[in-house]
């Protein structure tokens, strides 16, 4: 395998990886600091790929369509947290696990009414639509750089607002111990609806960004949720550094293994995290007690 | 031991007429109710299964469907193609495939915790629904058909066919009684209530000297077998299997049949199973989008119902003295006490 194909491959796997971040970023986000395990992470990813297809095709702008699709995700998210999350807090786990099940299929049967059933294509924006000659036979689509770009800057923005503003702070105490932080004054009433959203909004933004490049369909979230949970189960729950590094080592070993051993790929990543399952039990930056 | 207080002696009528009401379904209705009872029971078989580890051990695993599945497939690859496979050799060996299954993933599911666990049991089931669905081992993602069902044969003579609708029901019942006394068995032995000890106080039950993680490997392996069992029935009674069956999405929906059923007893999953897979009937004949009225009636239960449907009772009718809503402290002394003595 030559230097160019290997470049190839290695951006491939870095674009998959940032988009996978950005969903299991959310995941891990409103488990660390809301305790609640959701399932329904996918569906939102899901529903966003259908929302960018919907309002590309009303306003045929797709610079619309994101900003339309991560702003329904974000208020929708809103509206979960008070209606529903917001019973789960401090009842287990089971019960967490069912009501966003019981969610997906709620949301997948809206999706139904609202979209149908089909499966479409999403075009990217005009101006990112061409491809690059690397050599004579040998192109890259500006989209899926222009993926990378972008994924790379919203991590760039979730690591600043964590490490640098007082939201983070927050949002940091509340994960690290919640009670002391309750005792100090932060209202986790408001806290917890914002990270909901905020978790919500990032697997919508998952999935809008991948609709150009992938189809749209129906039972994509399903996929991409057990992803996720892998990337989270690699990098350690809350962490979103963890995520970081999941997200990557996912992405090179689907992609190198995509082209070293095509037979067995589908089940190279699960080896991956049962390795790293006897290795580090509670993640690669995990906190060692879990 | 042999006393027969009141209470004892009602729970054994209600055994004994739900057993002649299941024996005497077969005599009075249609093959098609008969069927679908089958059904119904191995479904309820499958979320006993489940509960060993799930209300018993208090870990929520997301891969039995994966192990129901397995089952299946071990059948459906074991079948000759114009004729029955030895019911005798084909069962014992899609059950230890599935607890074989148990083990390998348990052992690595158990190295971690709440959360945790569920995400790697979710990720190792779907695992094994990707081989399934990407490889050609066994028909891909469009299955296999079991085009004759298992049968047990002597020297050329037909004793047990399961072709027969009526025969394939008592051997789901002769089963589903197995699975019970089996499991009834292992709740109240001294292994039992080690395992409830580590669910109620996992430090205490540890600090009492009790090897934790192979109590609940062994709890898992044998609710994975059992699961197989529940499995290979399926894949009996519908002559096919397809990857959709080791989906999470099963999983979860057995997930609530044990939540419906009620946590603490062998048997309320099975009666989780029969309410769910009823309602699920009653609802597919009545509405288009059936699934969003589930949906929104799972999360009622959740929010409503978080001990099952036994609630509903002291909900209508008042607060009865036999059904403490809250009984988990009680009940957690009571298990490391005896598992103590034990």
């Amino acid at each position: 395998m030559d230097l160019i194909t290997v470049s190839v491959q290695l951006l491939n796997a870095v674009q998959y990886g940032t988009v996978l971040f950005l969903v299991a970023s959310g995941l891990t986000l409103v488990f660390g600091i809301l305790g609640v395990i959701n399932l329904a992470h996918g569906a939102f990813y899901m529903l966003g790929a259908y929302l960018a297809y919907w309002i590309a095709l009303m306003t045929g702008s797709f610079a619309l369509a994101m900003l339309g699709g991560v702003l329904i995700a974000f208020i929708v998210g809103m509206l979960l947290e008070t209606v529903f999350v917001r019973l789960l807090y401090g009842r287990d786990h089971l019960a967490q696990v069912l009501l966003s099940f019981g969610l997906i299929l709620v949301i997948d049967e809206i999706r139904q009414l609202l979209f149908g059933k089909d499966v479409h294509a999403v075009a990217p924006p005009a101006w990112l639509a061409g491809s690059i000659q690397l050599t004579d036979n040998l192109s890259y689509p500006v989209y899926r750089l222009a993926i990378c770009v972008f994924c790379l800057m919203v991590a760039a923005a979730i690591f600043f607002v964590i490490t640098r503003t007082k939201i983070g702070m927050i949002v940091r105490a509340g994960a690290e111990n919640r009670e002391m932080a309750r005792v100090l004054g932060i209202k986790f009433d408001r806290v917890n609806r914002y990270v909901f959203a905020v978790g919500i909004a990032l697997a919508a933004l998952g999935g809008i960004v991948i609709a150009p490049i992938s189809t749209v369909f129906p039972g994509m979230g399903d996929g991409m949720l057990i992803l996720s949970f892998v990337v989270v189960v690699l990098g350690g729950i809350g962490s979103v550094a963890g995520a970081a590094v999941g997200a990557l080592l996912i992405g090179l070993t689907d992609t190198f293994g995509k082209v070293f051993f095509p037979s067995v790929s589908s089940i190279l990543i699960y080896v991956l995290m049962a390795a790293v399952l006897l290795w580090r039990p509670s993640g690669i930056l995990g906190r060692r007690d879990v | 031991m042999f006393e027969m207080n009141a209470t004892r002696l009602r729970v054994w009528l209600f055994t004994l007429a739900c057993l002649i009401a299941a024996i005497a379904l077969p005599f009075l209705a249609p093959t098609y109710y008969v069927q679908f009872f089958a059904k119904a029971l191995i479904m309820g078989m499958l979320a006993m299964a489940l509960n060993l580890v799930v209300g018993h051990g208090g870990l929520v695993s997301l891969c039995h469907a994966a192990f129901f599945g397995l089952a299946g497939y071990v059948l459906a690859l074991l079948s000759p193609r114009y004729d029955a496979a030895s019911l005798l050799t084909t069962f014992p060996l899609a059950v230890l495939s599935s607890a074989a299954a148990g083990l390998v993933i348990g052992a690595l599911a158990l190295r971690t915790r709440g959360i945790y666990f569920i995400m790697v049991t979710l990720a190792f089931g779907e695992m094994l629904f990707f081989f399934f669905h990407d490889t050609k081992v066994a028909g891909g993602s469009d299955g296999i058909f079991i085009n004759v069902r298992p049968e047990i044969a002597v020297a050329g003579r037909q004793l047990l066919d399961l072709d027969k609708p009526i025969t394939f029901y008592f051997f789901v019942l002769a089963c589903l009684v197995g699975v019970v006394a089996l499991l009834t068995m292992v709740v109240r032995s001294p292994f039992g209530h080690a395992l409830a000890a580590a669910r109620d106080n996992e430090r205490r039950a540890r600090s009492l000297g009790f090897p934790i993680f192979r109590i609940r490997l062994i709890a898992f392996a044998l609710s994975g077998g059992l699961a197989g069992v529940a499995g290979y029935l399926a894949a009996a009674q519908f002559g096919f299997v397809a990857p959709q069956m080791l989906g999470w999405h099963q999983s979860a929906t057995v997930l609530v049949m044990v939540l419906i059923g009620g946590l603490r007893s062998v048997t309320g999953p099975l009666v989780g199973a029969l309410v769910l897979i009823g309602l699920e009937e009653v609802l597919k004949a009545h509405l288009d989008n059936w699934k969003l009225a589930e949906g929104l009636i799972i999360i009622g239960i959740v929010v409503m119902l978080p001990n099952g449907i036994r609630q509903i009772w002291p909900m209508i009718f008042g607060s009865s003295p036999e059904v403490p809503v809250d009984a988990g402290r009680a009940e957690a002394e009571h298990a490391v006490a005896e598992a103590r003595h034990a």
